[in-house]
């Protein structure tokens, strides 16, 4: 028998923690398989701050260190600079990088910093029992917002990625979904790109998954993908942000 | 041994850091220990070092963190709000096991604080200024060159004990010149060095026969979490055991003992001389290290001579909690104090100390 | 000749979340009533003949509980 698809060995054997349905168990896929396709997952450095996504490293076989919310993009800044040579990324979610590590991630993909951000967009706070995220959307019911998010109240979300791509020292954004084999296959070709690209050296990149929360969103997994579909992303639009490997190319070419 | 340089405080700082091994530095600035961001900026790129300037404080330490947890030896400072800020990192690489050697060039406070010097940040440095069962042991230099010599082996007791080091100073210090000299410096770790020199370190497991590094302060068990503080505190109460250190100075045959450490130290020197000119035989305990306390320096007090122990302090009695504990009620304790940036005369603390020794009698 | 493939369903990782059911192209995968270790449904699949391999099912799976292979000659089917 030949094998089409089989487990990643990047993925530790242990179950994951996640609720039915939850996307990060993709993410996570998606993230070791290129690491083992470039060869590299042994040689490979992850930052999992607080959130659903502080137990990653239970579930990906790479080096890890927890970090506390919103400071991951801190720590790896501090890591890259220790190990120059080496893949660095940091694996988030929307509270802890859109809310209270806002200042860290900016000032992180002001910098340059190579390392990528793998930014998970559920539009809610996970762990911490659904909760308003910066990214919930406007009408959208959370435990903080128990009649739906309003403008008046609390703004509007904020389009992370479009945030960053207008950040200088950004290389390289991508926003994909994990609501559809197509969007997965697509996410993976943008992971592949963003540890590309931070390997070339020329600046911070970043992967925004929108992702589900079926528990906190009241949803079952597969209406959840349907949310994503109706409702997140025509918000929060699909595709490259910014690629400045493009943009030396056309130079080129012109 | 180098020959004796005259250093300013921050500078000399910096330079300390840099040659006890520290090759990583994060910081932000604030007044008044700006001088050693600046300093290091320069000095760490061309020396095989890396020097980023934060976005915050809590960025900083979390940098700290992240090359710390890397293998390198990181060295952070900052001023008391800014330490404050820093809680949250010092907190978690305590249950994280990670080294960094932190100096707190004080101010006083509460709040913005001032600019000037001041020992109010004793209880935020000794007690656990953040969340949970943690300890940090706090050095306290009294001149320039005790403070090289205290972050030179700071650094090295961070590694033994993979736990944040801090050494509690303040602004006078961090801006007066004294003449120094400068240990040998120590050699920084490369990249490549770090997975055998620190195997727990991250580094990537293909460096480590396959051994995977995982750096982590968060256990959901109850239990495990248990298992985790029990684990730290072996190595705090072995650390009790070890690191009390301090000076005691003219204790026999003294009526009053002074206890002041690092700034105040050297002006209740002066104290005592004066009051040694009016026929008052007065002596020092000059606590070192601040957490853990060196409280066994109080069973050498001559409790046939001495009617006082007085806490001498930049705060409003801060460290009199540890005097008191030291001296177990075998006499009274007192407090001498002056707080808000402003720093007493030495005829000051010579009345106040003769107001209290009268008020004895 | 036809390419066949066989789906490995690991019952044990399975959460029952039915993404898989909802992505098959050939709506051939179902919910078992049968409860796994953790209590919950696990997924099942009905005439694995007609599966053409598509791997959609594998990739949105978030529990790493579907392996596809591809049978070749002298495979047992």
């Amino acid at each position: 028998m030949k094998p089409v698809f089989t487990y990643s060995e990047g993925m530790e054997r242990v179950e994951t923690s996640y609720c039915p349905g939850c996307t990060h168990g993709i993410a996570h896929r998606l993230i070791v398989e290129t690491l083992i396709e470039n060869g590299e997952l042994g040689n490979a450095i992850g930052v999992c701050p607080i959130g659903c996504s502080v137990q990653a490293h239970k579930f990906m076989h790479v080096d890890m260190c927890e970090a506390a919310h919103g400071r991951a993009p801190a720590v790896a800044s501090g890591i890259r600079r220790v190990h120059p040579d080496k893949p660095v990324f940091t694996y988030q979610g929307d509270g802890d990088l859109a809310s209270i590590g806002m200042g860290e991630i900016i000032h992180a993909a002001s910098r340059g910093e190579r390392f990528t951000t793998f930014f998970i967009n559920n539009g809610i706070y996970g762990m911490t029992g659904g909760q308003m995220a910066p990214t919930t959307l406007i009408g959208q019911r959370s435990t903080t917002s128990q009649d739906g998010r309003t403008v008046e109240a609390n703004g509007m979300p904020i389009r992370v990625a479009e945030l960053i791509a207008a950040v200088d020292g950004a290389a390289y954004v991508e926003r994909v979904a994990l609501d559809s084999p197509a969007h997965i296959r697509q996410a993976k070709r943008a992971v592949q790109k963003a540890f590309a690209v931070q390997k070339m050296g020329v600046g911070f990149t970043m992967i925004e998954f929108i992702s589900s929360c079926p528990t906190n969103w009241g949803l079952s997994p597969v209406e959840a993908l349907g949310w994503i579909k109706e409702k997140m992303i025509p918000y929060y639009p699909l595709g490259v942000k910014k690629d400045i490997t493009a943009q030396n190319v056309q130079e080129e070419e012109a | 041994m180098s020959e004796k340089v005259l250093m300013k405080g921050n500078e000399a700082f910096g330079e300390a850091a840099i040659l006890s091994g520290c090759n990583f530095y994060f910081g932000y600035p604030i007044t008044p220990q700006s001088e050693i961001p600046e300093y290091l900026s320069r000095e760490l790129p061309k020396r095989g070092g890396c020097f980023i300037q934060a976005e915050s404080e809590l960025a900083a330490i979390n940098m700290a963190y992240g090359a710390a947890a890397a293998g390198g030896n990181a060295f952070i400072s900052s001023s008391a709000p800014g330490i404050a800020l820093m809680q949250e990192g010092l907190s978690f690489m305590c249950c994280a096991e990670v080294p960094v050697v932190v100096l707190n060039v004080s101010r006083c406070g509460p709040g913005i604080g001032g600019i000037q010097p001041g020992q109010a940040d004793y209880i935020q440095a000794t007690r656990g200024g953040g969340n949970g069962d943690y300890k940090i042991p706090v050095f306290a230099p009294s001149t320039i060159q005790e403070a090289i010599d205290m972050i030179y082996e700071a650094t090295y007791l961070a590694n033994k004990w993979r736990n944040p080091m801090m050494l509690l100073t303040d602004g006078m210090m961090g801006q007066m010149m004294e003449p120094v000299v400068l240990p040998e410096p120590r050699k920084l770790l490369t990249s490549e060095e770090i997975p055998q020199a620190k195997p727990w370190a991250l580094s990537g497991f293909d460096h480590k026969n396959g051994q995977r590094s995982l750096i982590r302060a968060l256990h959901m068990q109850p239990t495990d979490l248990e298992i985790q503080v029990e684990k730290i505190f072996t190595k705090y109460d072995a650390m009790e055991k070890e690191l009390p250190a301090y000076a005691a100075e003219g204790l026999e045959g003294a009526e009053i003992v002074f206890v002041a450490f690092g700034l105040m130290s050297r002006l209740v020197r002066e104290a005592i001389e004066m009051l040694a000119e009016e026929g008052i035989k007065a002596g020092l305990i000059r606590p070192k290290t601040l957490w853990p306390y060196p409280y066994a320096a109080f069973d050498e007090l001559d409790f046939n001579s001495t009617k006082v122990v007085i806490s001498t302090e930049l705060s409003k009695g801060q460290m009199i909690e540890d005097v008191r504990l030291g001296v177990e009620g075998r006499l009274p304790v007192e407090l001498i104090y002056r707080t808000g940036g402003v720093v007493p005369t030495t005829p000051e603390v010579v009345e106040r100390a003769k107001k209290i020794l009268e008020g004895l009698k | 000749m036809t390419k066949k493939f066989r789906v490995e369903l690991i019952k044990d990782r399975c959460k029952g979340c039915e993404l898989c059911t909802s992505v098959c192209s050939r709506h051939l995968l179902k919910m078992d009533t049968h409860l796994n270790h953790k209590g919950y449904a696990s997924v099942t699949i009905e005439n694995m003949d007609a599966c053409i391999g598509c791997i959609n099912c594998a990739l949105i799976c978030p529990d790493g509980a579907i392996e596809i292979f591809q049978l070749e000659e002298g495979d047992k089917e």
